[in-house]
């Protein structure tokens, strides 16, 4: 009863295949490196110089030096690029065995066969899988790998490519930018509504290497999309990095809803940026739900330029024992009228750290908006910790704001209420958890809830000591 | 000859360094109705937790036997199992969980076996109407938003559906109005048969007019200093507790 499990079995996640590539980039960061990148992935001559100069600004730019301690990442030790002994392929039943079945546990087909119009699916640093069905086909709707996008779209993929995120926003992103790989790339053409979500789904199989996925998104104007992407990784002993870009471009009117789920293993530094750029009356809604990964520095960012626009961030994180997820929300109001409304929970137990780092930003010319923040920390035990560090710059009188910040632990009130009902101090603690992420959890996609759920009766196992 | 359900035998419980129980010996025989009475700080609510082992509360000595079996250091959820239940005097809020899902799974906790989905639903219903609660509060979560009154209905609810051998309501009538005190007596009126008891703690006496009471104990500094029948709650109503000092 009091056995205390260190590593809790996450059993599909944690399913290893051997490390059989067709190519992995030898470790480090070089020009050379940088170089061999590029070949081996045909870049156009524009791509090339880009990574290049990336890994320029990337060499100029410090680490960051706020939040969690980053100095067990050396890029000497991980392997930037390993391309899956495998073509991209539309077709199923041609990818390989092992990686097939890594992602038919993981439910990806299945998935794909009852609630999603399209699905990507990446094996280390390239996508093996893409698909869509023929409607959104025929109503001009793209989705693919970012390669093929590069190849094919060059002068829109010229257009936005990092420029939502530029190499200079912060030290992991200019990486990002040296090294990308792999990644989705979606338009949606002006009033199209995709009723049903597309999915992406990355998976991080090579040890001591490291996943830079790519995503662009362009939601076109009146057009809308929801978009899911969910990540995983087997358990090493050494660091292994995920650097993923994701850029939307949502124009006037259009609605993106963008949903992620990461349950990286517990060697991962996960250190991604996401931005949404929003148009006149358009809105992005972000769902996040954060349980793997060792580190994670993740603020998705919506920038409302548009009047009217909107945007929603619902997040949750759990922290077990190792664990520093460092995440939250950064909104830029900056037109008239524009509205954002945060509602983030975080859950700590075992010793692991949950803070919740967030920036407001109201410009002057953003006259008659709304801000609500509201952010809710659990902590399950006396080692966990759990933070709150908001910035909010206001710059203007004429809206309205509010931040709510609660941290709480859960009660021994509540805990013997529930076991006078004959509910065991597992089974009470596992419900208030459960109803403390239930606001959230209902956010999510169906198989994902169902997901979280599970999650959270793993993690919690024996952790009653 | 009368069944024993519940036997305190000089108990003595304290809440951190401070003796609250000092010798309690209760009897509580199936069929029966028994109240505990005594001004604040008597106890009380104490001894209702000791019953169900409320980690809160050290016990120092003594023994709490149901039916057969000693439960004076089972865990609180051994002891419902066993069919101990208690009516809160500040029932908690849960957010994030119904009380019909909440119930239906503490239900099967309770019972160790699994109760059809349809069967719980109508049994949930007809109890609410009873109850004169308000159907959609079966989708709303545990308690929370819930007025004080609301609350005591939604034990009174919790401990029809579960059916105990022991009810213990702690202060369930206070705070209450006319009504409400008039809905809760018929809740315990509609729980109550020859093989299950209830063990009243109150420290007033208007519930007690509706409901027939076996015996009344009252319950001063960590002691019972008097046990009657019904008639004892009356006398105290009009002449206080200082007739005990």
């Amino acid at each position: 009863m009091k056995t205390e499990l260190d590593e809790i079995n996450r059993n599909i996640y944690d399913i290893k295949n051997k490390d059989d590539y067709d190519f992995k980039i030898k470790k480090g960061l070089t020009r050379e490196i940088i170089e061999e990148i590029s070949r081996q992935k045909n870049d156009p001559e524009w791509m090339r110089d880009f990574r290049l100069k990336a890994l320029e600004t990337y060499n100029k730019l410090e680490m960051p030096t706020w939040g969690p301690d980053l100095s067990e990442l050396n890029m000497d030790d991980i392997a930037t690029y390993v391309r899956p002994k495998t073509k991209m392929t539309g077709n199923w039943e041609d990818v390989p065995e092992d990686i097939k079945n890594t992602f038919d546990k993981l439910g990806i087909p299945e998935a794909e066969k009852k609630s999603l119009a399209g699905v990507g699916a990446q094996y280390d640093s390239e996508v093996v899988y893409h698909s869509m069905k023929n409607e959104l086909l025929a109503q001009g709707v793209i989705y693919t790998d970012m390669e093929t996008a590069v190849r094919e779209y060059p002068d829109i993929v010229q257009q936005h490519f990092m420029k939502c995120v530029p190499v200079t926003d912060h030290k992991f992103v200019a990486l990002h930018g040296a090294v990308w790989s792999g990644g989705s790339f979606v338009y949606v053409p002006k009033n199209v509504k995709v009723e049903i979500p597309l999915q992406s789904y990355f998976r991080l199989n090579s040890p001591e290497s490291g996943q830079f996925e790519h995503t662009l998104i362009i939601v076109d104007e009146g057009a809308s999309l929801h978009f899911i992407e969910g990540c995983s990784a087997p358990k090493y002993n050494k660091v292994n990095l995920h650097a993923g870009c994701v850029e939307l471009y949502v124009k006037d009117g259009a609605y993106l809803r963008y949903s992620t789920i990461e349950n990286w293993s517990k060697n991962m530094l996960n250190l991604n940026t996401k931005k949404a750029i929003i148009g006149k009356n358009a809105q992005v809604d972000w769902v996040s739900g954060s349980f793997g990964s060792k580190i994670s520095m993740l603020y998705p960012m919506s920038i409302l330029n548009g009047e009217g626009a909107r945007t929603e961030y619902t997040g949750i994180s759990f922290a077990g024992k190792g664990q520093n997820l460092d995440t939250g929300f950064k909104v830029v109001h900056n037109s008239r009228n524009t509205s954002s409304l945060v509602n983030s929970k975080s859950i700590s137990k075992n010793g692991g750290t949950a803070t919740y780092r967030a920036l407001v930003r109201i410009n002057e010319n953003a006259k008659g908006s709304k801000c609500n923040v509201s952010c809710e920390s659990l902590m399950l035990d006396d080692i966990s910790r759990s933070d709150t560090i908001p910035v909010n710059d206001v710059r203007t009188d004429e809206v309205e704001f509010s931040h709510e910040a609660k941290i709480g632990k859960i009660s021994d009130k509540s805990i013997f209420y529930l076991m006078s009902r004959g509910l065991s101090e597992e089974d009470a603690k596992a419900m208030i958890v459960r109803g403390f992420a239930d606001p959230i959890s209902k956010e999510l996609p169906v198989e994902y809830a169902a997901e979280m759920n599970n999650l959270i009766n793993l993690e919690l196992e024996g952790s009653i000591g | 000859m009368p069944k024993k359900l519940l036997e305190i035998k000089d108990l003595y419980v304290n809440a951190g360094d401070k003796e609250i129980l000092k010798g309690v010996d209760l009897t509580i025989n199936k069929g029966e109705i028994h109240v505990i009475m005594g001004p604040n700080g008597s106890g009380k609510s104490t001894t209702a937790n000791a019953i169900l082992n409320n980690p809160a509360y050290t016990k120092m000595g003594g023994k709490i036997i149901l039916e057969d079996t000693d439960i004076t250091n089972l865990k609180t959820d051994e002891i419902a199992r066993k069919g101990v239940f208690m009516s809160f005097q500040l029932p908690e809020e849960i957010p994030g969980i119904t009380v019909s899902n909440f119930l239906r799974y503490s239900k099967n906790k309770v019972t160790g076996k699994p109760i059809k989905v349809f069967e719980f639903k109508n049994e949930l219903k007809k109890h609410m109407e009873e109850l004169q609660m308000k159907p959609e509060y079966s989708e709303r979560y545990l308690n929370v938003g819930f007025s004080g009154g609301e609350k005591k209905k939604n034990e009174i609810l919790q401990m029809l559906v579960l059916n105990p051998k022991l009810a213990i309501l702690d202060e369930t009538d206070s705070g209450l109005d006319v009504d409400s005190i008039n809905i809760v007596s018929k809740g315990i009126e509609m729980y109550k048969n020859k093989n299950n008891a209830v063990l009243i703690i109150t420290h007033n006496t208007k519930i007690l007019h509706s409901l027939k009471v076996d015996y009344v104990h009252v319950l001063i500094n960590g002691k019972i200093v008097k046990t009657g029948t019904g008639e004892l709650a009356s006398e105290i109503e009009e002449k206080g507790y200082k007739m005990f000092k």
